[in-house]
């Protein structure tokens, strides 16, 4: 093992880039988060009418839990020790020895099982990411980055959240670099990155993921004037916007996030163009915004006097401006 | 409520639901520059987190009243109470979805073994005795 940098608590915005930046951090990689969200190719949007969560569709502003993970170990040369548990006493056993002699990991858990988060946010959600960097007694020293604090966990309830059953299970994942590459050659990173990105929003086979996903979700939401039931309008718009705003997004469904990547890599690679697709994008994110404001108005109204026509034009415009960013990041020569 | 991502115009709501959690989050200075700053959260999301509680809790309170008259057992109550749907309680139980559907009848519910009752009990952060013994009132 490498000497790690003590680990310093920072607070992010999104749990699982936060952990990866922070782990990268401790083994001499300093980026920030918005490079590491961006570099792993974070970013997405995704409606899955077919996989309901409590009745409703799968609706995604960001690629699948542990993609970052992934993505850390395919565009930043990184390579990370993962394992999942069938017991959960090894699982513990493992965590402690390693705490023990100074690794600082990563852990899958679900925040229905962690006692310091605020009660109102501990819902069946099986992958949020936490670091471990100690242990003193019974109790895990846990730097969260959704946090702006240290907690601690003790060891029963770490257990609970290690190995919540259900969608997405973490079944006691832990990672943690064992190799990082300190002198990567971002540019390329970035480069590849961002093409990605570009072509999953602009040509994604299949019409729920991407630009046209988005385009797909205002049609969905005018259809909802048909129902008969504003309960239920209400309850689908206001689903829409926890998955856009709720803590771990950033805002905006991680559209904030992505804007200061590209602005980063604009100025690490020296392109004006490329900080102009950070406003283009920034703007995105404010559209995104004013649709989730007015969903919020939507969801107090009382009489269901509001215009879903209205709510799914915000959509649509959210759509055409992505589609405006993506096309002008597509016609920048990197 | 302010929408252009600035930082001076974050969103400092101070919602109820973060439980004076402070959100970090990423938005532009007078200069045009991403920076990190934090938010006491945005009245929006605190909306439509409230919206989708209250939903469960009209759901439990309505189950609540059919435990009472014998027409469902306490698990539906519990489900409800924790904020899962009959799905998401099967595969948090690692059960099958009519599994639960069956413990949700009074009669079966009755004869459920103390090992299957533990576990909803630990899945509801309750005690046996609590499910056993429904309280009747909320």
């Amino acid at each position: 093992m490498a000497e790690l940098k003590p680990l310093e608590h920072r607070h992010y915005a999104h749990c699982e880039s936060g952990v990866v930046t922070a782990l990268l951090r401790c083994h001499g990689l300093d980026l920030s988060e918005p490079m590491v969200f961006g570099i792993t190719g974070g970013l997405t949007f995704a409606y899955i009418p077919f996989i309901k969560i409590t009745n409703m569709p799968l609706i995604s502003y960001r690629m699948l839990p542990g993609s970052i993970i992934k993505g850390a170990g395919k565009n930043l040369d990184v390579q990370f020790r993962t394992r999942r548990y069938r017991e959960k006493e090894k699982a513990l056993a493992e965590l402690t020895t390693l705490v023990d002699r100074g690794e600082i990991v990563g852990l899958q858990t679900s925040v229905y099982w962690l006692p310091y988060f605020p009660p109102e946010m501990r819902f069946q959600f099986n992958a949020h990411n936490l670091i471990v960097y100690g242990r003193e007694g019974d109790e895990f020293l846990i730097s969260d980055p959704v946090f702006e604090h240290p907690v601690r966990i003790k060891a029963d309830d770490l257990q609970n959240a290690r190995f919540a059953r259900g969608r997405l299970a973490p079944k006691g994942f832990i990672y943690y670099p064992v190799r990082v590459n300190p002198s990567i050659d971002l540019r390329e990173a970035i480069k590849k990155s961002i093409k990605r990105t570009v072509r999953m929003m602009l040509y994604a086979p299949i019409p729920f993921i991407g630009v046209k996903g988005i385009h797909y979700m205002g049609r969905q939401i005018e259809r909802l004037k048909i129902r008969e039931d504003p309960r239920y309008v209400r309850l689908f718009l206001g689903h829409i916007v926890r998955m856009q705003e709720e803590i771990g997004t950033g805002g905006g469904g991680f559209r904030f996030i992505y804007a200061a990547f590209l602005q980063e890599a604009g100025r690490l690679m020296g392109s004006t163009r490329l900080e102009e697709a950070s406003r283009m994008m920034t703007e995105a994110g404010d559209m995104w915004r004013r649709f989730a404001s007015a969903c919020a108005k939507a969801c107090k109204s009382k009489t269901g006097d509001f215009d879903v026509a209205e709510i799914a034009q915000l959509v649509q415009k959210c759509a055409i401006q992505e589609k405006h960013v993506y096309s002008h990041l597509k016609s920048i020569k990197l | 409520m302010g929408v252009i991502m600035k930082i001076s115009e974050v969103p400092q709501d101070d919602i109820k639901t973060l439980n004076g959690v402070k959100k970090a989050l990423y938005a532009v200075d007078d200069q045009g520059c991403y920076a990190k700053t934090t938010t006491g959260g945005w009245e929006a999301e605190e909306v439509v987190l409230n919206q989708v509680i209250g939903d469960f809790d009209e759901k439990a309170g309505e189950t609540a009243s059919r435990v009472r008259n014998n027409e469902t057992s306490p698990i539906e109550y519990f489900m409800y109470k924790n904020w899962m749907d009959s799905p998401t309680l099967a595969q948090a139980m690692g059960l099958y979805h009519w599994q639960v559907k069956r413990h949700f009848k009074p009669s079966i519910f009755k004869k459920l073994d103390d090992r299957t009752l533990a576990g909803y009990a630990t899945l509801f952060r309750t005690s046996v005795d609590v499910l056993k013994n429904f309280p009747g009132e909320d």
